[in-house]
């Protein structure tokens, strides 16, 4: 039997784009609902909660970037120059909502300034790769294997749709990790806020979920073709029922289950988009199998994942566990 | 001006403002290792008061590290897509190899050793403290190792206009590797140490925390006697192996147009590029011959055996790797005198040492960032050396979108420089926080009692 080199990196890269989506996207969530925050208690324990693993939520997509990059060189090649300007956005908001950590914590005066440049940063961050994942979907023009499409190619409506998509269920992973993390009014404010959210990013499900079958015949064809309605049917009704528990749990006590259901809603959603877009990488053209780099690439990188990604999980679990509990303000490094 | 230009000019900026912060952080991690460990044996608390300030200058050099990495990760795509696409397969594994074994360790590992002293044990802050040490200097190892198949590339074959590698462990250990690697942490361990003794020096000079300078001056010091002839020696090897990989670089390094033995050594020169030849040199005899073929008389292949469009733009690398050179020199003699002036504790005396402590702080910086200008201009004007030039290599970009992006780069970095700039220097400004339970640690106006 001869391994599938292609599909295995293609899964490799699926599941570090979801880690990627699901960590820094609770995260992000935080700097999107920052302005709203009932105070700057607030504002402190959602930083303080995230700061000791920030750091590892962005590696995953440094991972999904390079790992495109080894295995499918092509799709890297096409895809990047293609959504240049995202991209540059994407990238220029995180470089603001990244130092925002450590210059926020050393600011006296200029506080409120690097407040800003966190939420605006997170939001901005957030929305460019929402316009990403629309710009995707909706596809890219490739002549001989390279982008040959125009600066503005990845603007449309559903593009931008996207983009408040990907703000609005950021915002549902971030309210919800801080149910999970806080206590007393934060943690109230942020329950009633995760409602919000949560119907956000149900409208944006539904958005896509009708808008891309009439749009894209294949899209029609894969889900609702011959027999795959039966067969994929298990998808969007599980959504329904992720979607319902959550909102269940929201007006119940629970800690911890509103943000494993967002978790879990995320999950869903990716797996439709794959579903729709597979076996394509950068539709229309560049797939897993066109874009594979060669059988010694992929080869030599799953070698590395086989032995390394084993460890990554374990130690970012521990690291995880080790700030398990209610975060409170004292838990920076500046006041040892 | 075209996009390609545009593209290698933000490159150039990007990853020069980026290497600043790693070539910091890989030093300073092993320094806050040093203390730590000294701290865990001697049980001594100055040594976790030297740990405790250092980490927050290596937090937020850290946090600077990480922004303008990512940049880096999705600028080849962007901006040099047609290499990405041709190189990808053999560049791709060895970056995701970073990745894996570099970034998630130090990732995952440092909010403990920033966040975890009262949630894990002494002995797991130490091993989280020395994994982000072995993480920022596996990342050194790797994207070294990827710079340097770019240089030197070596165990891949064309095939289906990819290069496709056929032999990783040559790629990965490619002929200018080893050299490029030992130079690289010998330059970041040299950098941490001038930063180190700078700061140390400059609160001896202030009269402040005299104890906790002496005692990081003392470390920072015999670090940079130690480290400086050794980097000197990793340099001469490196030139050699330049000699041998990349001539072309090396004619341009010592700005010699013709083929010769009994090779001068030109200390100063204007090369002029148009007229193939040297204006105003100062020159010594035979001296170039012997620091590079270690002979008298050896002869260097001068830029006379490369077409003009083949040749690197050689005043750029000329002077970029004078300055280098000389503060290479500069960093062994003020490491020597310093390490001298530590016998009898003089050095914490002695305001000129302490000023010029001070003032070459920064310098390693320099060194670093001129050394970079020289490898890379020098490889010029290939991106993979002797195999895909660099105008082969750029992104079918409009000029407009990479013009706005150079310029917002330009102002962003400059933001961000002054804001950790003016950061560093409040850290700096407001010292140690040396705790009040450990009174033996404050107590003493004679930087000598403790050590």
């Amino acid at each position: 039997m001869t391994l599938d080199l292609p599909l295995i990196c293609a899964g490799v890269i699926a599941f570090g784009v979801l880690m990627y989506v699901v960590l820094d996207g609770f995260d992000l969530g935080l700097g999107v609902l920052f302005p709203w925050m009932p105070d700057e208690t607030a504002r402190d324990l959602a930083i303080a909660s995230i700061a000791p693993v920030w750091d590892g939520n962005e590696t995953w997509l440094i991972l999904g970037g390079v790992t495109l990059f080894a295995a499918f060189p092509v799709a890297y090649a096409v895809a990047l120059p293609a959504f240049y300007i995202p991209v540059m956005l994407l990238l220029f908001s995180l470089i603001f909502r990244g130092v925002a950590f450590e210059f926020r914590a050393k600011a006296q005066a200029s506080k409120r300034w690097w407040d800003a440049a966190f939420s605006i940063g997170s939001t901005l961050a957030a929305f460019a790769q929402g316009v990403l994942l629309g710009g995707l979907i909706e596809g890219v023009t490739v002549v001989n294997g390279a982008f040959a499409g125009g600066p503005w190619d990845f603007l449309s409506i559903f593009s931008v749709v996207s983009g408040f998509g990907v703000v609005g269920g950021y915002a549902l992973l971030g309210s919800t990790w801080l149910v999970r993390k806080t206590e007393g009014p934060t943690h109230d404010w942020a329950k009633r806020t995760a409602s919000l959210a949560l119907l956000v990013s149900l409208g944006f499900i539904a958005i896509v979920s009708i808008y891309t079958p009439l749009r894209f015949p294949q899209i029609a064809e894969r889900w609702f073709g011959e027999h795959h309605w039966l067969t994929l049917a298990p998808v969007p009704l599980a959504t329904a029922v992720v979607a319902f528990s959550l909102w269940r749990e929201l007006r119940h006590g629970a800690d911890l289950a509103p943000f494993l259901y967002s978790i879990a809603l995320f999950m869903l959603g990716f797996l439709g988009i794959a579903i729709s877009l597979w076996p394509n990488l950068v539709p229309p053209s560049i797939s897993i199998f066109n874009a594979a780099a060669p059988a010694t690439s992929q080869k030599f990188l799953l070698l590395q994942l086989a032995i390394t990604l084993p460890m990554v999980l374990i130690y970012t679990g521990y690291a995880y566990s080790v700030f398990w509990g209610k975060v409170s303000v004292n838990d920076g490094y500046s006041s040892h | 001006m075209d996009a390609l230009l545009l593209s290698r000019i933000q490159f150039g900026f990007t990853i020069a403002f980026h290497i600043l912060f790693p070539t910091l952080t890989i030093g300073l991690a092993w320094f806050l290792v040093f203390f730590e460990a000294a701290g865990r044996r001697t049980g001594k608390p100055e040594w976790f008061n030297l740990y405790r300030f250092w980490v927050k200058i290596f937090a937020l050099t850290f946090g600077m590290g990480v922004v303008s990495g990512l940049v880096l990760s999705y600028e080849i795509g962007t901006n040099f897509s047609r290499f990405s696409q041709i190189a990808g397969p053999v560049i791709g594994p060895l970056l995701s190899a970073e990745v894996l074994t570099a970034f998630f360790v130090e990732a995952g590992f440092l909010g403990i050793m920033l966040f975890g002293w009262d949630k894990v044990g002494p002995r797991f802050h130490f091993m989280a403290t020395l994994l982000v040490a072995v993480g920022t200097t596996n990342s050194a190892f790797w994207i070294l190792s990827a710079n340097s198949w770019m240089q030197t590339p070596a165990g891949a074959v064309w095939q289906n206009g990819q290069l496709v590698p056929q032999d990783w462990f040559a790629v990965i250990f490619n002929p200018s590797f080893p050299y490029r690697l030992a130079h690289m942490l010998l330059a970041a361990l040299l950098t941490s140490s001038l930063i180190v003794a700078g700061i140390s020096a400059w609160f001896l000079a202030r009269q402040r925390h005299l104890d906790f300078a002496a005692r990081g001056l003392k470390v920072a010091v015999l670090a940079l006697a130690v480290l400086a002839p050794l980097q000197i020696f990793a340099g001469d090897l490196h030139g050699l192996e330049v000699r041998r990989n990349q001539p072309a670089k090396l004619a341009a390094i010592e700005s010699l147009w013709q083929t010769r033995s009994d090779v001068p050594l030109v200390v100063f020169a204007w090369p002029d590029q148009a007229q193939q030849r040297n204006r105003f040199a100062i020159e010594i005899p035979q001296l170039g011959s012997l620091i590079l073929t270690h002979t008298l008389h050896g002869e260097v292949k001068g830029l006379n055996e490369f077409l003009p469009d083949r040749q690197p733009p050689v005043p750029g690398v000329f002077y970029c790797f004078r300055l280098m050179v000389g503060l290479g020199l500069w960093f062994l003699l003020l490491g020597w005198s310093s390490a001298w002036l530590l016998r009898g504790e003089r050095l914490y005396r002695h305001p000129l040492a302490l000023k010029l402590l001070t003032w070459s702080g920064p310098l390693g910086w320099v060194a670093t960032i001129s050394g970079w200008i020289v490898v890379e201009s020098g490889r010029q004007p290939w991106v993979v050396y002797g195999l895909l030039r660099t105008a082969d290599a750029a992104s079918p970009l409009p000029v407009a979108s990479v013009a706005v992006s150079l310029a917002i780069f330009i102002s962003v970095y400059g933001i961000l420089f002054g804001s950790y700039l003016w950061f560093l220097s409040r850290l700096v400004r407001s010292g140690p926080s040396l705790p009040k339970r450990h009174p033996e640690a404050i107590r003493g106006a004679r930087p000598g009692a403790v050590l």
